[in-house]
């Protein structure tokens, strides 16, 4: 029998070069370098306890790099819940080839066969009193060569840190003030500046007036090219003066139409789409057919309403180099995107990761730094730091694509099913930069030769999808067909938000598994049981469903609902009960999780991540809905996009059910889509109401009743 | 121009400037902070708190005339590594974030309610912490590390 030839963890095999992501420096640190960001998920800890594990060294001895195109490898976007997947895999195997090299020069300089080698906190000690360590040797070996697929990484029972609880490392700065975030951070002779965006949907500026501007103190420039005007000055309330000013100053053509906001479904049914087939099943036998259900659900556009304005710094060194520094999620494809507005070699931009707020998804983080890098043209090789308002923030940035999934399931005599048809209506979910021929920054829509409009696509199903992600069912139903039909229109701009389509899918899927469960009298956890072949899916059903005490006897005004999903379907699996109360409104009293994401690398870190996950899902069931008319964005406010409060955050309680032997994969986007459905079922149990529109508010209960 | 004179953090603070501007500016601007956040401008998500006197305010729409004479406190100001207060020891142990951007408001506005009320209840914690908007999904964590606090303040 062959033995599979061995290959490089993905990331690495894009990079592999050892010494771009492991330096030992002469100080007794190990410099570690991701191509992936910290984004508020922990990514950066967990991957320092690899490193450290896999090097064996104490994990205070690791210093982490941000992210750079100057000299970090390129692991592209760090979204998707797959860090841990590339850039975990790609450190844990560098770091066990680095060790092999280390040991086989520590074993000739002490005349000691490696295999009686031991390594403790990078000290390498043979019999007796004889040692080294990595720093000792790192002058003689160079790390200046490629990775081999041969490396074995140490086995599971061997690794101290992983599966441990680590302390984050970024915290104690967050605690204790230090500057840590892009907003915070000081830059000599920094000069601060702001754009003016319109009121009105895709308004061209007709006519500036700049007197009133250039007259605020502290004045440095404003800057103008078609449709794009900013102002530079030397202080942030001056550059906030001076918009005001020049917002005054301005006058705007008129805006495009924007969709009826109240009847999103017909709106998205009625655009030119491009439609895929995304997967098809054929029954082995044919069954019969008594009957059809068919139901429609609706997500409504999300925003990503980070906590923070977008924020980014640039400063030109001459007329052709320009460095950056930015939140972005990609530094690399953000790089690719800004090559293109200035027409300027790759090899003449740096981007540099800062940490921001959370995103979510691609959230104005790459607009602001397009905005950034043209207003410091006018700053005469000062540093210039742009700052969104938070009006823009809600208004300008991409947003998560609504959608209207209809969902039909053929059903034999008993009521179970034998045909399932799925079918999406919604703009493209990912229009993020640096993936295509023409930029997709806002401001090179607005320059006055523009950069057409990018209407947004979908990855493909390989890489889980976009608006199609978690639409193939994860039940062994015996015939399937799933389309999906992307919007050729895009009246309001989309983008990657968390899941993607997942949340949708998943809601309608879940909700309408319920609704057919309950139809025929069966419990909703067994029907699901009943579907389901693979153990891991069934493990975390049993065991959220245990947790919950599944099924809790009824109270007036309380409810319980399930929901079930394989994130991506090749990723973490999560299942959620939700408890809620409900009357005129829903409170959300308890969510209850299991999740089996494999090797949980840092334990608290998973279970962090499905809190976040599950409460913002929460937030966004019971409340979130892009607001328009029809001339402009309206949610422009966190009264008009009001989010949960601390005062409504559920009870949240996680189950991770560890998995050593099995690769791990991210948690950050799996509680979603099942805590959306758990809601909304939940709601049923309740009130007898099945809300398919979302979010689940007083008027669209009311409108369920009137339905129903 | 004249003169505002008040407490930062402890230390006798003036400074020359319109009395109009806004203190978020005047703290992270001349003042060179940056404990206190920008988050919305319109005192709505809590970023930006600080505590005047004995009350959390949102600093993004306090003028600067009127902390004249007062006590101003932002995150800077309630200790430090060598010396963390409670609520910082107690925001480390429970790992009470994701981004950590909105934890200098939250921080400031648990600090006041402990002056305010040693012992919070589980719900009064919550209602303190309203006004202060987490977009992350933290805020059980940071719940449960102001209830450690106040624990660890009583015990000590």
């Amino acid at each position: 029998m062959n033995s599979p030839v061995p290959t490089l963890p993905f990331s690495l095999a894009a990079n592999p070069r050892l010494s771009s992501w492991i330096k030992f420096a002469a100080d007794g640190r190990v410099t570690v370098s991701p191509g992936k960001v910290e984004i508020g998920q922990g990514i950066v800890t967990a991957l320092a306890q690899i490193a450290a594990d896999e090097l064996d060294i104490d994990i205070g001895r690791v210093r982490m790099v941000r992210a750079t195109t100057a000299a970090s490898p390129n692991e592209g976007v760090t979204s998707g819940s797959l860090s841990i997947q590339h850039s975990g895999r790609a450190l844990r195997h560098a770091c066990a080839e680095i060790r092999q090299i280390f040991l086989a020069a520590a074993s000739e300089r002490l005349g000691v066969e490696s295999g009686v080698l031991q390594i403790e906190d990078g000290t390498i000690s043979g019999l007796g009193n004889v040692t080294t360590s990595y720093w000792e040797l790192a002058d003689e070996i160079s790390l200046d060569r490629d990775a081999t697929p041969g490396a074995k990484p140490k086995a599971i029972a061997e690794r101290a840190l992983a599966g441990q609880s680590a302390q984050r490392i970024d915290i104690p700065d967050k605690v204790f003030a230090r500057r840590r975030f892009i907003h915070d951070t000081a830059l000599a002779g920094l000069l601060h500046g702001r754009v003016l965006r319109p009121e009105h949907a895709r308004a061209k500026l007709a006519d500036l007036k700049e007197d009133a501007a250039r007259a605020v103190a502290g004045f440095i420039a404003v800057v103008r090219d078609g449709s794009f005007a900013g102002v530079v000055c030397e202080t942030e309330a001056g550059a906030d003066a001076a918009l005001k000013a020049l917002r005054k100053g301005a006058s705007w053509s008129e805006g495009e139409k924007l969709p009826d906001e109240d009847d999103l479904a017909a709106f998205l049914r009625a655009q030119p789409v491009e439609s895929t087939v995304i997967d098809t099943r054929t029954a082995a036998k044919s069954a019969s057919k008594a009957r059809t259900l068919k139901r429609q659900y609706i997500r409504p556009y999300i925003a990503h309403a980070s906590i923070a304005p977008s924020c980014a710094m640039a400063q030109w060194n001459g007329e052709d180099r320009v460095h950056v520094w930015t939140h972005s999620q990609g530094v690399y494809l953000l790089r690719s995107d800004l090559s293109l507005v200035l027409k300027l070699p790759i090899e003449q931009i740096t981007v540099e990761h800062l940490e921001g707020a959370g995103c979510y998804g691609h959230n104005p983080a790459d607009d602001v730094a397009l905005d950034a890098v043209l207003l410091a043209k006018a700053a005469s090789g000062r540093p210039v730091r742009v700052q969104w308002s938070r009006a823009d923030e809600m208004t300008h940035g991409p947003f998560g694509a609504a959608m209207a999934i209809e969902v039909e399931a053929d059903l034999d005599a008993t009521g179970d099913i034998v045909e399932w048809r799925h079918s999406i209506w919604s703009n493209g979910h990912a229009a993020r930069p640096g993936r295509g021929t023409k930029p997709t920054l806002l401001a090179g829509y607005e320059l006055e030769t523009p950069f057409p409009i990018a209407i947004s696509g979908n990855p493909p199903q390989a890489n889980g999808g976009g608006g199609d992600r978690n639409s193939i069912p994860l039940y062994d139903f015996p015939a399937w067909k799933i389309e999906s039909h992307r919007l050729l229109t895009m009246p309001v701009r989309t983008s990657a938000l968390r899941t993607l389509g997942a949340q949708g899918n998943v809601f309608a899927i879940e909700c309408f598994l319920d609704e057919i469960a309950a139809e025929r009298g069966e419990d909703p956890v067994a029907f699901r049981l009943r579907h389901l072949k693979d153990e891991r899916a069934r493990d975390v059903v049993r065991a959220a469903a245990k947790r919950a005490g599944w099924k809790p006897t009824p109270k007036a005004g309380t409810g319980y609902g399930f929901g079930y999903s394989r994130y991506k379907n090749t990723g973490a699996y999560c299942a959620a009960v939700a408890e809620i109360e409900g009357d005129e409104d829903i409170r959300v009293k308890k969510l209850t999780l299991a999740v089996d994401v494999g090797e949980a690398i840092n334990p608290d870190g998973v279970i962090n991540q499905i809190e976040g996950g599950a409460i913002q899902a929460t937030s966004w069931v019971l409340k979130e809905r892009v607001r328009f008319d029809r001339e402009r964005i309206t949610s422009n406010s966190w009264t008009d996009y009001p989010i949960l409060r601390f005062s409504e955050v559920p009870e949240v309680e996680v189950e991770v059910i560890q998995r050593s032997d099995i690769d791990p994969v991210g948690a950050g986007e799996a509680a979603h889509g099942p805590v959306t459905a758990a809601i909304a079922n939940a709601v049923f149990d309740c009130l007898g109401l099945r809300v398919r529109n979302l979010p689940i508010t007083r008027e669209r209960l009311i409108a369920a009743m009137e339905e129903s | 121009m004249p003169t505002i004179r008040f407490r930062l953090n402890g230390a006798p603070t003036e400074i020359d400037t319109d009395p109009d501007q806004l203190l978020l500016d005047v703290l992270r601007g001349p003042l060179g902070l940056t404990g206190p956040h920008f988050g919305c401008g319109a005192g709505e998500c809590g970023a930006c708190r600080v505590i005047v006197g004995d009350h959390a305010v949102t600093s993004c729409d306090t003028p600067l005339w009127s902390v004249a004479d007062k006590d101003v406190t932002t995150l800077e100001g309630l200790g430090s590594p060598e010396q963390p207060q409670p609520l910082q020891r107690a925001f480390l142990a429970e790992q009470a974030m994701h981004c950590g951007y909105c934890v200098a408001g939250v921080l400031v506005s648990a600090a006041a309610l402990l002056r305010q009320i040693p012992k919070p209840t589980e719900r009064q914690v919550r209602e303190a912490l309203d006004r202060n908007l987490c977009r992350c999904g933290s805020q059980n964590r940071i719940v449960r590390a102001v209830l450690r606090a106040a624990n660890e303040a009583a015990v000590t």
